[in-house]
């Protein structure tokens, strides 16, 4: 076993894993973080993805070792104050989910995308969100969702000047904030 | 009580609301099943023991090396079945076999601390064998006459008379792959013991009755005993109908042994491994015209690839001979179908149930002969529609053809066909080697269950006494939004606001004796159901409300302005509030709950016969797909699809659009990119799937979505045979994407001479593709090409196909077996 210190949604949690371990496991089995799901096994349908020090990652794909010391947000972290964030609100109001199960970590990737590419073309939607799959959707939605959120972070990014320097209006690393460990 | 079909004032359905558990799904909150697993205390993790043969006698089975090992709990064998060792209703399913049937069949399950204890567990448990010859391929089994179950005929009029006269002829053969259902959340149960043994079973299910009903079988139990709740899956597509009952009673059996909590969740590799898929078919076919290319007859044997057992195979079979018609008349026609047993998954329930399959047959046939016939594809389509008057050929009335050609007609005008085709033309004279085409196609598919019984769904609504309102109906939800829809009915019915109605899970002990939320029927049974509940609820209100108005109970009106507001016709003009009617009819001791019972009128089917009305009403729909292919390689993409659906009067059409398009892509994949591929070598490894994760099964994703999507509903399209006057939506627009396989069809033989015949792959992957251009060029370069069509003349009747001799129907086809005895009811259509 070897102890790992993950800050995740804000939590620090302190924990004896099993080294072979991954990410997902973990969040799911230790942590309780049920809103991210296993889908494929085989790191192809991106459900199971999470930001790692704001970055997506394909939990299946990483050992919880290897999150030591970073900072994990899942899609039960990413609304802040009870706010939802502007993706999630686009995936809600755009129908750009039916059975749901692929919907956080199409979210959570989507993020990424519009963090690294605030103003997406309908070909860098699709493009970035490639490694992500949905059974349900056809996949109509979800670009419109995106295109929805994208808008209305560059509206809200010109009007409060908050953006960061690419425009961005949404900070994903979230300050420390030790509340304790599960172990 | 109301017509089904009529709407009030200001209706909740009809409007554009995203789906009832959005922002659940949106924050992570959403449970599914495995969810549950983190809530639950002591928890023992299942996992199966696989035999890698496709086709074994197990001679011995040792699970004493499993239980050394650490974390293991407990092997569960067929020594360990209290009841029915079967997981299925017709008994050639056992749960634990002493026969192999298929490669990663599952003779035992290890029970572990952990999931990881469990897998040691299951590696452990040695299984001795003798290996058997196995048949993996369909042909290979027709030749063997290896068959299972009924082989139904519908027939019509009179086959040679009409070969006899007819002016062209054709026949060839087909065989097309089937479907893994991939649903992004694999098979989950997670059963319970209570304080007397009584078990409660969360499950992934399609159908929780029958899983009820097989856990209970197998168990040894009395229905009354066995709770089925599914809180929701993470996509079914038909692959949870059937397949969820034995999983679910392994994790049962193993709660009642230890009295643990016991969890099953197979791996995506398991669940493809082990879990049935889309039926494939092998078909042979004749097939008449006239001198205008209108069909005369059809003469066609069907052959499904059932793999090891039944399951829904013959239900499967019936819908495909039912859509083989498609949206054509053909006035005389002959079509067997049989099922054939192979040491595969026992294929099962997808999306459309057989439907797809039948009508495959047809516009391959259709895309195959038209060149043939000199005409052009889009052409022979729309002159062999159905026309008023017309029935199928299984006797059923074709009510609203006419809405084939609406929406045909719709979609050449919306999609701008004639313009787009004169380009197309340009685009392929100045391009040598990438070639594009347009292809336009219909659906017609029949809509209830082919069989009767099934026909009918049950609802419990509560109203409490501050105006809040609970529903519970008989119909699960997969991501289609049954639910959604079923909470705009019952605030409609109630004429309350969507907020004030409650819908909680699907659960057996609350709406007994369900059919399954399949054959697309969702909406119109539940519907009905939670229709007749709040009406009976209203009927009771409205007195109340009569009597402090001061008017006669038919003059009240309830749900003005969407407010949960009653009014009177007449009267002094007072308003009663929902809440404090209800509340006073609280105190006036009027019950407030009803249960809502409904059955579809009018349906009837003989299956011996394959003839009668077996559905209520056809959905229609069209679309027309452009591709573009690349001569080198096969590669294409989708350069624009537009569709236009009849979905009636929509109930949600937020929600319809969106089954319109994921069915479409859905089937995209099934007929162009999923490719199911198990080994046929003489290898050991001989019957192994080998496409058995993402990784090697390719599902359409963000780059195969077609570059211009336009999905429009067919308008003045009320339905007046369905609640609200909708239609059903789950499986109709799958049938769409016919389109995109026939685009690729004509884009392949526009790299050969005028009327080149293709004879096209399914699925059409981008190498079938490239081989059909091959064709298509051979063709150009002076070797004739018929598309392995055999086109025949001066009266000759075309190879006939094979006529089987089984029974039209088995004495187990339409039996479900009870705890005890065999009683006559029924399976699925």
């Amino acid at each position: 076993m070897t102890r790992i210190t993950v800050n995740v949604d804000g939590t620090k949690y302190s924990d004896e894993v099993e080294p072979r371990t991954l990410l997902v496991q973990y969040l799911r089995e230790s942590l309780g973080k049920t809103g991210t799901v296993i889908g494929c096994d085989t790191s192809n349908c991106g459900a199971c993805t999470v930001h790692l020090d704001g970055t997506s990652v394909k939990s299946c794909n990483m050992l919880a070792v290897q999150a030591d010391g970073h900072e994990v947000t899942t899609i039960e972290g990413l609304a802040k104050n009870g706010e939802l964030h502007p993706l999630q609100t686009a995936f809600h109001e755009c129908h750009a989910l039916q059975c749901g199960y692929c919907t956080p970590g199409m979210i959570m990737q989507s993020c990424d995308l519009l963090k690294n590419n605030p103003d997406p073309s309908e070909q860098e939607i699709r493009e970035g969100l490639e490694g992500n799959l949905c059974r349900c959707t056809g996949y109509q939605n979800i670009v419109k969702a995106v295109q929805q959120a994208a808008r209305q972070g560059k509206e809200s990014g010109q009007q409060s000047g908050q953006g960061d320097a690419d425009g961005n209006p949404v900070d994903l690393n979230e300050a420390e904030q030790t509340v304790g460990a599960t172990s | 009580m109301s017509h089904l079909s009529e709407r009030p004032a200001n209706p909740v359905v009809g409007q554009e609301i995203p789906h009832e558990s959005a922002a659940l799904h949106v924050t992570g909150a959403a449970l599914y099943t495995d969810d549950l697993v983190m809530r639950t205390r002591d928890v023992l993790h299942a996992h199966p023991v696989q035999v890698p043969h496709a086709h074994a006698r197990v001679t011995a089975l040792r699970t004493q090396p499993a239980l050394a090992v650490p974390g293991v709990v407990r092997v569960l064998t067929a020594a360990d079945v209290p009841g029915v060792n079967d997981a299925g209703v017709k008994h050639d399913e056992p749960l634990f076999p002493s026969e192999v049937m298929y490669f990663g069949h599952s003779v035992a399950w290890v029970l572990g601390e952990t999931l990881e204890a469990a897998r040691l567990g299951a590696a452990a448990v040695e299984v001795d064998v003798e290996p058997l010859p196995a048949i993996i391929d369909v042909k290979d089994a027709i030749a063997a006459e290896s068959f299972q179950g009924a082989q139904p005929r519908v027939e019509r009029g009179d086959i040679e008379a009409a070969f006899d006269a007819a002016a062209h002829v054709f026949s060839g053969e087909f065989e097309f792959a089937g479907q893994e259902h991939f649903y992004l959340e694999t098979h989950c149960a997670l059963a319970l013991v209570d304080e007397n043994g009584q078990v409660f079973v969360q499950s992934s299910t399609q159908h929780p009755s029958e899983t009820q009903e097989i856990v209970a079988h197998v168990l040894g139990l009395a229905s009354h005993e066995v709770t089925v709740q599914c809180l929701r899956m993470g996509g079914g597509f038909g692959g949870k109908e059937m397949q969820p009952h034995g999983l679910a009673a392994i994790a049962a059996i193993g709660s009642r042994l230890t009295g643990r909590p016991v969890r099953l969740r197979l791996s995506r590799t398991q669940d493809m491994t082990m879990t049935g898929k889309r039926h494939g078919f092998h078909s042979q076919w004749r097939v008449a015209f006239d001198a205008d290319g209108r069909l005369q007859a059809l003469d066609a044997t069907l052959t499904a690839d059932g793999g090891w057992s039944l399951d829904l195979s013959e239900p499967v079979l019936a819908r495909a001979l039912c859509h083989i018609d498609n949206a054509y008349w053909i006035p005389n026609a002959r079509v067997n179908g049989r099922i054939a047993r192979t040491n595969k998954t026992s294929q099962t329930a997808f999306r459309g149930f057989g439907g797809p399959q039948g009508m495959l047959v047809i516009e391959d046939i259709l895309g195959r002969c038209a060149p043939l016939l000199g005409l052009d594809p889009a052409s022979l389509r729309r002159r062999n529609f159905y026309g008023p008057g017309q029935t199928t050929p299984y006797g059923q009335p074709v009510r609203h053809s006419e809405r084939l050609a609406a929406a045909w007609d719709a979609v050449t005008r919306t999609g701008d066909l004639d313009r787009r085709r004169a380009e197309i033309e340009a685009f392929n004279a100045e391009h040598p080697d990438t070639k594009r085409a347009i292809a336009i196609t219909p659906v017609k598919f029949g809509i209830s269950f082919n069989l009767t019984a099934f026909n009918q769904a049950g609802a419990l609504v509560h109203v409490y006494k501050d105006g809040s309102v609970l529903i519970n109906h008989g119909g699960t939800e997969m991501g289609q939004g049954l639910h959604t829809k079923m909470l705009q009915v019952a605030a409609t019915s109630l004429g309350v606001p969507l907020s004030r109605v409650r819908l909680a899970p699907t659960r057996t002990d609350k709406v007994p004796n369900t059919s399954a939320t399949a054959a697309s029927s969702g909406a119109d049974l539940n519907g009905g159901a939670v229709k007749n509940a709040c009406e009976q609820i209203t009927d009771r209100l409205r007195n109340v409300a009569a009597g402090r108005l001061g008017v006669h109970p038919s003059d009240v009106r309830f749900g003005a302005d969407r407010g949960g507001i009653i009014s009177a016709i007449g009267g002094t003009g007072e308003l009663i509030p929902w809440d404090e009617l209800v509340h006073q009819a609280y105190f006036q001791r009027v019950q407030l709950w009803a249960a809502g019972f409904y059955r579809t009128e009018g349906l009837h089917w003989d299956s011996a016969t394959m003839h009668g009305s077996p559905f209520k009403y056809f959905a229609y729909g069209v679309a027309a797909t452009e591709v573009e292919v690349d001569g080198f390689t096969g590669a294409n993409r989708t350069r624009r699809v537009d569709i236009v659906h009849d979905v009636g009067d929509s109930l949600s059409p937020l929600i319809d659009i969106g089954q319109i398009e994921g069915g479409f892509v859905q089937g995209a994949g099934w007929l162009t990119l999923e490719d199911l591929r198990w080994d046929n070598s003489d290898s050991p490894t001989r019957g192994r799937l080998a496409t058995q994760a993402a990784s090697t099964y390719k599902l359409p994703s963000f780059s195969e979505m077609p570059e211009e999507f336009n999905v429009t509903l067919l308008e003045q399209a009320h339905e007046d045979g369905a609640v609200y006057g909708g239609k059903a939506v789950g499986e109709p627009p799958l049938m769409l994407a016919f389109s995109v396989r026939e685009a690729l069809r004509q884009a392949a033989a526009a790299f050969g001479p005028q009327g080149t015949s293709i004879d096209l792959a399914s699925p059409a992957t981008p190498e079938a593709v490239f081989w059909a251009v091959e064709e298509a060029r051979a063709a150009a370069s002076g070797q004739p090409d018929d598309g392995h069509v055999t086109a025949s003349s001066n009266g000759d009747h075309g190879v006939v196909p094979v006529q089987p001799h089984g029974p039209a129907r088995h004495p187990e086809s339409e039996r479900v077996v009870g705890r005890q005895a065999v009683e006559p009811a029924g399976v699925r259509p």
